[in-house]
């Protein structure tokens, strides 16, 4: 089992978080991992991006040129990164925040309205949680005791009230 | 084993230093490193360690040259310009046998070039750049387990050989996160401790058994002294070879093809293997873990199958030098590489590599 | 009878590669005074810089390191840093410390590290055959200016204690002279101040040696003497630049 993720949005939703959640909750779950965020001289805003791998056995190239899966925060990632996803593999859009389709039909196309869900539950910041849970339950190949666990430990201290919250988040969406 | 905690590549690098010995940091920030200043700044003082961002990296490698030669265990990174600005400083530690650790976290040149993972600082790290006759060793782990464990294992080897030791890594490396079994921390030697543990430190020699003065130096002005220092450096490096010397061998016995590679690109290879395998292509990998002393030897296990040797590179032909040496005319050559910044795809490898294969046909 | 020169311990029983007239041994031989009278010859480490002094680790009885050209500073910083204990000190001359080593001497002041700085000014480059320095004086020849420094191609000499007093952390800075027997006595209060600074730890001190070099300013070592009187301490005043302010004094 080999799992090559990309995970892309704009600077300030979440999408190293995201990818750092799932590393982790993989590497808790006795996966090998590999997470490696794009990196450029802009600090702020600008695109974000990151790239896991989830294997059983040891990740020899951390880089991902066909995805498995795709994740689109907002258009300019669905534009850009929509012709990663390898045939067959999964399109996650944020349709709170892309009103244009895919035009690929060789591959699954998964809607996720993050932002309007996370609205409605009283905290459009845990958008990224109700993606990151679709994500997870959609592939269903770590397991939910180790996302509670990387959880547990990133809303801790004085995050310890958004705990609740990211968790419910994270659990509103179920895929397949 | 310890456990395994997830740990972006620059922090690893500087806890594993730490945790080998390293009391001293001194730092310039440059990108894709700046992680190690900063990881330094908040935990060296912590831990009764020193850090001092330097004025430049003229700077950093002086003071390293200071706080070494006063018998110190000093850990210092940089990326690519700044490691050309400390080679002056590399030559002196060199000659003056002084020992520390050095990290190079590597861009892409020529000049600023950019801020993406490249290699083409082989030359620079494996051929010198500063000054004179003189060698250092350079190990190039591929992730970041082999990288923490080098890094917490080279204070040791550069004390043991009085040299400088240089850890070549990338951009790529630095910036991903891996998980990584760190090792136990050895304790800081103190201040007091030094001058009976290193006897040719500059600590003042009053409280040094036997009281003998200490001078630390690279200036000899007769030639002949010079010459026998100089020999002297390099019979020190033919007897630290065999302990440095360090590669791994994959599939050599029945490959057609044999990459040679290192560091990001050495593991990306390994896809590129599976992915010929997958199409009934039997390839191979050396991988020089240390670049020097490079693993020449390494080239004696290829297989009589082999048609022919590929340098994999990030850049635009500079391991491919030493691959020669060790191929040795017994086999072909080439160059699969790109430079820039730019990291090839698996596909675009495997794809290089057939069309190598095809054109021997 | 009574001997009227001895070696000093702090100097080594040997003959230096001075010239005839040169003011480096005296300045060597004040430094080296000042570290026996106070008991710390075996706890101090100097840094000897580039330049005629590049072989002050043959003369001067401590334990010594040289650095390359101008890195004095940091190399003294790393020293200090590791034997925090220690005295530590750097020997340069103009080229090295006003010149290549610039970044390096005003960093390492800025910071206040707790080491000292003796700064021998001559106002040339000494070892490389008498080519102007950033010290070099409206005029006065070298091997690259052989009419005379001029304002138009050099540009003015730096005043190094004047630049240094600006930063706080350079808590003693003084600049002497070695032409007269009086101030040579005062160059040595300045050191022992410098080195008192040192140990209290109160950051960083220098002192600036106006000094001769009869040989590249061809003149003889009596006439250079009276040079430095004449031409180098009216455009370089002799003084107290910084410091360290009385117990209860105003800042």
């Amino acid at each position: 089992m080999i799992e090559k993720m990309f995970f892309a949005g704009s600077g300030g939703q979440g999408i190293i978080l995201m990818g750092q959640m799932i590393t982790y909750a993989a590497m808790y779950d006795n996966k090998a991992v590999t997470f490696l965020p794009s990196y450029g001289p802009e600090m702020r805003g600008g695109t974000a991006n990151c790239t896991v791998v989830i294997s059983d056995k040891p990740v020899s190239c951390p880089l991902v040129y066909e995805a498995d899966v795709v994740v689109a925060m907002n258009l300019p990632s669905l534009t850009k990164f929509e012709s990663l996803v390898k045939p067959g593999g999964k399109l996650f859009v944020n349709t709170s925040l892309i009103d244009q389709r895919p035009t690929r039909t060789d591959i699954q196309v998964i809607d996720v309205p993050a932002n309007d869900l996370a609205a409605e539950m009283g905290n459009g910041r845990a958008a990224n949680m109700i993606m990151l849970g679709a994500v997870a339950h959609s592939i269903g190949i770590v397991a939910d005791a180790a996302f509670d666990k990387i959880m547990q430990k990133t809303f801790s201290g004085k995050k310890a009230a958004l705990l609740d919250l990211n968790r419910a988040a994270f659990h509103a969406v179920k895929v397949n | 084993m310890a456990e395994k905690v997830l740990m972006k590549g620059n922090e690893a690098f500087a806890e594993a230093a730490m945790r080998g010995g390293c009391r001293f940091y001194f730092g310039y920030p440059i990108t894709p490193q700046s992680e190690i200043p900063e990881y330094m700044s908040r935990e060296l003082p912590k831990r009764g360690g020193v850090f001092v961002q330097a004025e430049s990296e003229l700077g950093a490698i002086n003071m390293t040259y200071g706080a070494g030669a006063a018998g110190g265990s000093v850990f210092i990174s940089s990326s690519s310009p700044g490691i050309a600005l400390m080679q002056e400083g590399m030559s002196f530690l060199c000659s003056a046998e002084v020992p520390a650790v050095i990290l190079n976290v590597s861009r892409c040149g020529p000049g600023i070039g950019g801020i993406q993972p490249g290699q083409a600082d082989y030359f620079q790290a494996t051929r010198g750049g500063g000054n004179g006759d003189y060698h250092m060793p350079v190990f190039a782990p591929c992730n970041m387990q082999e990288a923490v464990d080098i890094i917490y294992e080279a204070p040791a080897l550069a004390d043991k050989w009085r040299t400088p030791v240089m850890i070549l890594a990338d951009g790529m490396m630095g910036q991903m996160m891996e998980p990584v079994a760190l090792p136990d921390p050895k304790p800081f030697v103190e201040p007091e401790e030094i001058p009976a543990n290193k006897p040719w430190a500059i600590t003042g020699y009053a409280k040094k058994p036997g009281g003998a003065r200490a001078v630390v130096k690279s200036l000899r002005m007769q030639p002949e002294a010079l010459e026998e220092h100089v020999e002297r450096l390099f019979a020190r490096y033919d007897a630290a070879k065999a302990e440095l010397t360090r590669y791994e061998c994959i599939g050599l016995e029945d490959a057609e093809l044999v990459f040679v590679a290192y560091g990001t690109i050495a593991r990306l290879t390994l896809e590129v293997i599976e992915m010929l395998a997958e199409q009934g292509i039997k390839a191979g990998l050396i991988r020089p873990i240390s670049l020097w002393p490079f693993p020449y030897e390494a080239f004696d296990q290829i297989g009589k199958r082999t048609k022919v040797v590929v340098s994999a590179e990030l850049s635009m032909g500079q391991l491919i030098e030493d691959v020669y040496r060790g191929v040795n005319g017994r086999l072909p050559v080439e160059l699969i590489h790109r430079t820039g910044g730019i990291i090839p795809t698996s596909i675009e490898v495997a794809q290089k590599a057939k069309a190598i294969l095809e054109g021997l046909k | 009878m009574k001997p009227v020169f001895t070696y000093t311990k702090g100097m080594l029983p040997v003959s230096t590669s001075y010239c005839p007239g040169c003011t480096h041994g005296i300045a060597h031989r004040l430094i080296m005074e000042v570290l026996e009278e106070n008991g710390k010859l075996g706890d101090t480490v100097g840094v000897a810089p580039i330049g005629c002094s590049v072989l002050a680790h043959q003369f001067m009885n401590v334990d010594m390191c040289e650095a390359a050209h101008g890195r004095a500073p940091a190399v003294a910083t790393g020293i200090r840093r590791a034997q925090p204990h220690k005295v530590v000190f750097t020997y340069q001359g103009d080229g090295d410390l006003a010149s290549i080593g610039m970044s390096e001497i005003i960093a390492a002041a800025a910071r206040g590290e707790r080491f000292s700085t003796f700064f021998i000014n001559n106002g040339i480059y000494g070892m490389t055959g008498g080519q102007i320095a950033p010290t070099t004086l409206i005029g006065q020849r070298g091997t690259t200016a052989v009419e005379g420094r001029t304002k138009a191609q050099f540009g003015m000499p730096i005043k190094m204690c004047e630049l240094i007093a600006q930063l706080e952390c350079a808590v003693y800075v003084e600049r002497v002279a070695l032409n007269t027997p009086a101030n040579v006595r005062k160059a040595k209060k300045a050191v022992q101040k410098a080195f008192e600074v040192q140990e209290k730890g109160l950051g960083f001190s220098f002192v600036e040696f106006l000094s001769t070099c009869p040989t590249n300013w061809g003149l003889t070592p009596s006439d250079a003497l009276q040079w430095v009187s004449d031409k180098m301490i009216p455009y370089y005043p002799l003084g107290v630049y910084r410091a360290p302010q009385p117990e209860g004094g105003q800042a």
